[in-house]
């Protein structure tokens, strides 16, 4: 053999060799939470079948995450090739063409088996935008030993007044227990994921068919009536500035008698490392009217490949992994079936040992009785259970938060709150061009 | 003529900045004991002060979760490396400002120092796009001229201050001897001015270091400092402030510990010239 060729040889063999050993790198952006810190621990299985990837990891706080991704979208400036996302986010995202479509994932992978209530809210014009990795609702979490020495029984799924009896029968403010804990920190994901999703069991919508705010209609002015008289009479003190983290604090050292929030919340409290009362708590669905929707809201923490991620094929293997039933099996293996990310497949709340987990069976129930598509009894323009996904919402919302939040603190009046904030919605609903 | 003190007038005021200092370092100290207590303790209701079960549990789980060392390596060479560059730039300027001011340099001065009255925010996304034209994006580099921009106004007016403290004529008689404008800089006026340059160099390093706006946006997984690894143990939906304390304790630590042993050159530095 010539020199000549012997080096081209060389060369063509070392670009092989450099080919084969080319690492694609994937950056994830997530968030801190119990789930997802799981699954950084658990990425050695993905890379042991997918040695030419590399799994690069930046965790943010929810806020924090939110605000950056959404600006390296929107600028494209391409700094991560899968995102957390949340079910606000990508229906508006994927009618911005900002998302890739998901509908070609693998057979195997089964979309068919996702909760129809959770595919339905990542789904725009039949295409799926992001894989849902864990799913919650929310629902009522309720100490069994204060009930039963009010001599009361929680059903399993309570109307509003139910509530409010119960959480008079349980409050002894002198004892510092308060028979019911909500949100009442101002935020679009704070008091107002709650009320907006509360506000749907009183029949009360964001928008009517013309996108017209109906916040000081009656419907609205019942729901927060309502929760003023629950917060101020039974309610702890100071509660305008309490969030999840608040509550979860509150009622980990007994000094709640209900609280209703996200189910992610149970497994903390259940927990005996960190509750004082982890024996002692019952579950129940989210209240209702009588007028066919219950308060809870819906939400999937969700997996997305931005459209200007230079590693898409790499990214929807990863997404595909992480989102599996083999994932689901591989977390119940190592640590069991109660750390499995729930509320996403079917197949999961068919598995027997699935069924033992204590707080499966309400975690399905909830996720069923909520759908994006038609989230109050009278029809609206919108998709969205304790949000409306438009751009404009997070924005909109955080301020009649605050409205709220100021009438709890007692610096104004429920009608006063309502009308500043359908004033300041219509504004900017129609800057916004609606 | 000094003022009298009496020893009682003495032990009050040694009491006051005791408990003022304690006050301030507080909350620093109160991070710190909540890094050792078990997530229940770091939320029990009355809060416990000394008397908990110390456990190291929150630092191993810390240090299993991330990778500490990057994110350190990161942090040093962004808050040294802007800090010295900013030095270099704003040594002559200091100069210039002070040995040979022009009818405009108080003007300019306050310009400089106007330019930190914007809100960082209201040029994020400017910065943001240029900064995706350069391929800057998640880079030290990039950084590190960000930070020194940031600081350069800060670092050019305690200069500045610094340098009018020393004698022109020092610098004429160097000039004299036929010292070069470069040799003039480096070997008489630097030397002179080390106790300033050093609490410039100092308070620099610890303002890059703490730097949370631009270090979190501008970064992703390569280039992220300490701030992002703070971050990155607060959460909205569980109480993780045993862990978060941790995290923050683990950050703070090596400019807490450089801070201490300079405290010295950066308390004669800071009122260098303060007293004629």
């Amino acid at each position: 053999m010539s020199l000549k060729k012997t080096l081209y040889a060389a060369s063509a063999f070392a670009l092989l060799a450099g080919a084969s050993y080319s690492e694609t790198t994937v950056t994830i952006a997530t968030v801190n939470n119990g789930d997802m810190i799981r699954m950084q621990g658990l990425t050695d299985d993905f890379t042991a079948q997918n040695p030419d990837i590399k799994l690069e990891w930046v965790t943010l706080e929810e806020n924090v995450l939110r605000q950056r991704v959404t600006q390296d979208i929107a600028a494209k400036g391409g700094q991560f090739d899968v995102m957390t996302i949340g079910t606000y986010e990508v229906p508006i995202w994927g009618k911005q063409g900002w998302l890739v479509s998901l509908n070609d994932l693998p057979d195997a992978w089964d979309a068919d088996d996702l909760l129809p209530a959770i595919r339905g809210g990542l789904t725009v014009d039949g295409e799926l935008y992001a894989a849902p990795f864990y799913g919650e609702s929310s629902m009522v979490m309720y100490r069994k030993d204060l009930m039963a020495a009010a001599g009361m029984e929680m059903p399993e799924a309570p109307t509003w007044d139910e509530i409010k009896a119960a959480a008079a029968a349980m409050t002894d403010k002198e004892g510092e227990v308060y028979g019911i804990c909500l949100r009442g920190k101002a935020g679009w994901g704070e008091n107002m994921a709650f009320l907006t999703a509360m506000s749907n069991s009183f029949g009360a919508r964001w928008f009517d068919e013309n996108w017209k705010p109906e916040l000081n209609g009656a419907e609205w002015t019942a729901t927060v009536n309502y929760y003023m008289d629950l917060m101020n009479n039974y309610g702890p003190p100071g509660a305008s500035t309490n969030g999840f983290n608040e509550n979860l604090s509150l009622f980990q050292q007994g000094k709640c008698g209900m609280w209703i929030d996200a189910t992610v919340a149970a497994s903390f409290v259940t927990n005996p490392k960190d509750s004082t009362v982890a024996d002692q708590v019952g579950f129940a669905l989210a209240p209702d009217n009588g007028m066919g929707k219950r308060g809870n809201w819906l939400w999937a923490w969700s997996l997305g490949i931005p459209a200007g991620s230079d590693a898409t094929d790499a990214a929807k293997k990863f997404v595909a992994w992480a989102t599996s039933k083999e994932y689901t099996a591989l977390v119940a293996s190592k640590e069991g079936w109660a750390n499995v990310p729930p509320g996403t497949r079917t197949s999961l709340y068919e598995n027997a040992e699935y069924a033992k987990v204590p707080f499966a069976a309400m975690t399905l129930g909830s996720i069923n009785a909520a759908d994006p598509t038609a989230p109050s009894v009278k029809p609206v323009p919108y998709t969205g259970v304790q949000f409306v996904a438009i751009p404009e919402f997070a924005g909109i919302a955080t301020q009649v938060g605050q409205e709220i939040s100021a009438a709890l603190a007692g610096q104004q009046t429920v009608e006063q709150a309502l009308d500043k904030a359908q004033m300041l919605t219509s504004e900017e609903m129609e800057a916004a061009g609606y | 003529m000094a003022r009298s003190v009496t020893q009682k007038r003495k032990i009050i005021n040694t009491a006051a900045a005791w408990s003022v200092g304690l006050l301030i370092f507080f909350p620093i100290l109160w991070t710190i004991l909540t890094s050792f207590k078990t997530e229940a303790q770091a939320i029990s209701d009355p809060p416990v002060f000394l008397a908990f079960d110390w456990t190291l549990e929150n630092y191993t789980v810390v240090l299993e979760r991330s990778d500490y060392m990057r994110f350190l390596w990161n942090s040093i060479i962004i808050a040294g490396g802007s800090t010295l560059l900013g030095i270099i730039i704003a040594i002559p300027a200091a100069w210039s400002m002070a040995f040979v001011p022009s009818k405009r340099t108080k003007d300019i001065l306050l310009w400089m120092l106007s330019t930190k009255m914007l809100p960082a925010v209201g040029v994020l996304y400017p910065i943001y796009l240029i900064f995706i034209k350069m391929g800057l994006l998640d880079s030290k580099i990039g950084l590190v001229v960000v930070l020194m921009l940031i600081n350069l106004p800060i670092i050019v007016w305690m200069l500045y201050t610094y340098f009018k403290e020393i004698p022109g004529e020092i610098l004429e008689a160097a000039r004299m001897d036929g010292a070069s404008l470069r040799e003039e800089v480096l070997y008489v006026l630097t030397p002179m001015a080390i106790p300033g340059i050093a609490s410039t160099v100092l308070l620099n390093v610890i303002l890059a270091w703490n730097e949370a706006f631009w270090t979190l946006n501008l970064t992703a997984a390569k280039a992220a400092p300490l701030t992002a690894f703070i971050a990155s143990y607060s959460s909205p939906e569980g109480l993780f402030y045993a862990k978060l304390s941790a995290a923050s304790t683990m950050a703070i630590a090596p400019i807490l510990i450089l801070g201490w042993f300079s405290q010295k050159q950066l308390v004669s530095g800071l009122t260098f010239g303060a007293v004629k």
